[in-house]
């Protein structure tokens, strides 16, 4: 038996190797990461375009809610923006649009706004719920006059992740028209703090996380995700290789 | 009725070979990549919501790069591992499911018969497993009430299990199939009966390891592979 069970456990680990070797694999790992478009197709298959991620009641929300990646952008601009109260923010729309927008707060919340409690599900298997006020996108995309070849919503954001590359996200039209996709300035009742995204940030709620990009400083409109950061469309799926697709 | 029950006869059917085969890789690929996913928040809450200031039922330390895909901590990778295989499982489920209905193994192998469910033909099953006193002859060849109670279980209860908590998981399939969480009471209460049901799976995986060494692991892993099966002699 003892031979028996280091046998099994020498081939066990073995076995893990051998798959750790077939991870690296150039043809295995393009196999791996396309399940990714077999996920976005079935969900998107069987869901309908507007179907809405679940909503909570007021008593179902996290005592605490978890703020996550960045607490505090800390550069110089951001730090100017947030002593002056983000008056003096500016969230430009611009790319593959007719009329390129440029709104401060003040506008942004004189908007007709949505108020939803949702789950907030990071890709680490944690969730919070919470109560977010914003304004939907859509009205936004509509005034700025989106381009029919405009295919991806670019979000570019405040926070440095390292060697002067600051955190970006994309969703495609599918979310960024979809009902609960706002841009959030309000979390439980009160104005968004910096270590949960101030002054703005998006909320995609059928999608995790990491997409759900806080310190908003502009989106832009483009037909490709070429070009932007290394072409997977976030940072964390240019730089860990996470799904860009993450409804799962 | 019986068939003959000495020498060499086909035991396992096709679709039965290549599912447990196919399962064998899945399954080793989906828990140790499921184990490198845990390792990213590796506390199991009940509810809907549930993170690092609520209250955990468990919490663990990180498993070890040896039981992890890969071993060398990666969610990303961990992930692409893990769903990549898992929709392979599902369907591969699926279709063995279907295909023992067609050709009747779910009929005449593994649903229970009147005589099967007789409580003394359980104790004395029972008895037989913890004496391991195996079935020969003729009895060999089909499954005893706790072999069926097990296969069933499995198949029918704790894979299903896993792969419906596994979706319940999934933000898109919540917008989806939103009654796939009511069922489970919440996302973090689907995490955790996930990370049980896997769990379970285990036990099974050991106790059937056991079984095959203990019945004598040539001729069984035989009959998985070619479905031929050498019958054992008849006690006297």
């Amino acid at each position: 038996m003892i031979l028996t069970r280091r046998t099994l456990l020498l081939g066990a680990t073995a076995t893990l190797a051998g798959c750790d070797r077939l991870g690296r694999n150039e043809t295995v790992r393009d196999a791996l990461f396309s399940a990714e478009n077999f996920h976005r197709w079935a969900q998107r298959s069987l869901m309908a375009r507007d179907a809405l991620a679940q909503e909570f009641r007021p008593d179902q929300i996290s005592p605490i809610f978890r703020a996550n990646g960045t607490a505090n952008p800390n550069t110089p601009a951001y730090k100017a923006l947030w002593r002056g109260n983000f008056a003096d923010w500016r969230l430009p729309v611009t790319g593959l649009v007719t009329r390129p927008l440029s709104l401060s707060l003040a506008q942004l919340q004189a908007m007709p706004p949505r108020t939803q409690i949702t789950r907030h599900d990071c890709v680490e298997g944690w969730s919070a719920i919470g109560k977010w006020r914003g304004v939907p996108l859509k009205p936004i995309l509509e005034a700025a006059g989106l381009h029919d070849n405009a295919r991806y919503l670019v979000f570019r954001c405040a926070d440095d992740m390292g060697g002067g590359r600051p955190y970006y996200e994309s969703i495609d039209r599918f979310d960024a028209f979809h009902p609960q996709t706002i841009l959030a300035y309000a979390l439980n009742d009160r104005p968004l703090t910096v270590a949960n995204g101030a002054p703005l940030r998006l909320r995609v709620e059928r999608q995790l996380g990491y997409k759900q990009a806080k310190y908003l400083m502009g989106i832009e409109a483009v037909a490709t995700l070429d070009g932007i950061g290394k072409g997977k469309g976030g940072y964390w799926e240019d730089h860990a290789g996470y799904d860009w697709y993450a409804g799962i | 009725m019986t068939p003959k029950a000495t020498g060499t006869v086909r035991r396992h059917r096709l679709s039965t070979r290549l599912w447990h085969w196919l399962n064998a890789a899945l399954l080793y690929i989906l828990f140790t990549s499921g184990l490198g996913i845990f390792n990213a928040h590796p506390r199991l809450y009940w509810g809907q919501y549930g993170a690092n200031f609520d209250a955990a039922w468990l919490e663990l330390d990180r498993f070890p790069g040896w039981l992890t895909l890969p071993a060398l901590y990666s969610l990303a990778m961990s992930r692409h591992w893990h769903l990549a295989a898992a929709p392979l499982f599902a369907f591969a489920l699926l279709f063995y499911m279907l295909w023992s209905l067609a050709n009747r193994h779910i009929v005449c192998d593994l649903a229970f018969r009147r005589a099967d469910l007789a409580p003394r033909h359980i104790w004395q099953d029972i008895k037989d497993h913890a004496r391991l006193r195996f079935p020969t002859g003729a009895a060999a060849l089909h499954y005893n009430v706790l072999q069926k109670a097990s296969y069933i279980g499995v198949i029918f209860l704790l894979l299903p299990l896993l792969i419906l908590t596994g979706l319940t998981m999934a933000p898109g399939m919540n917008a989806a199939w939103p009654w796939l969480v009511d069922l489970f009471g919440g996302r973090q209460s689907a995490r955790s009966l996930h990370f049980i049901a896997a769990f379970a799976l285990v036990a099974f995986f050991l106790v059937h390891i056991l079984m095959v060494l203990l019945a004598g692991p040539v001729n069984e892993v035989r009959s998985m592979i070619t479905g031929r099966y050498r019958v054992p002699e008849e006690r006297p």
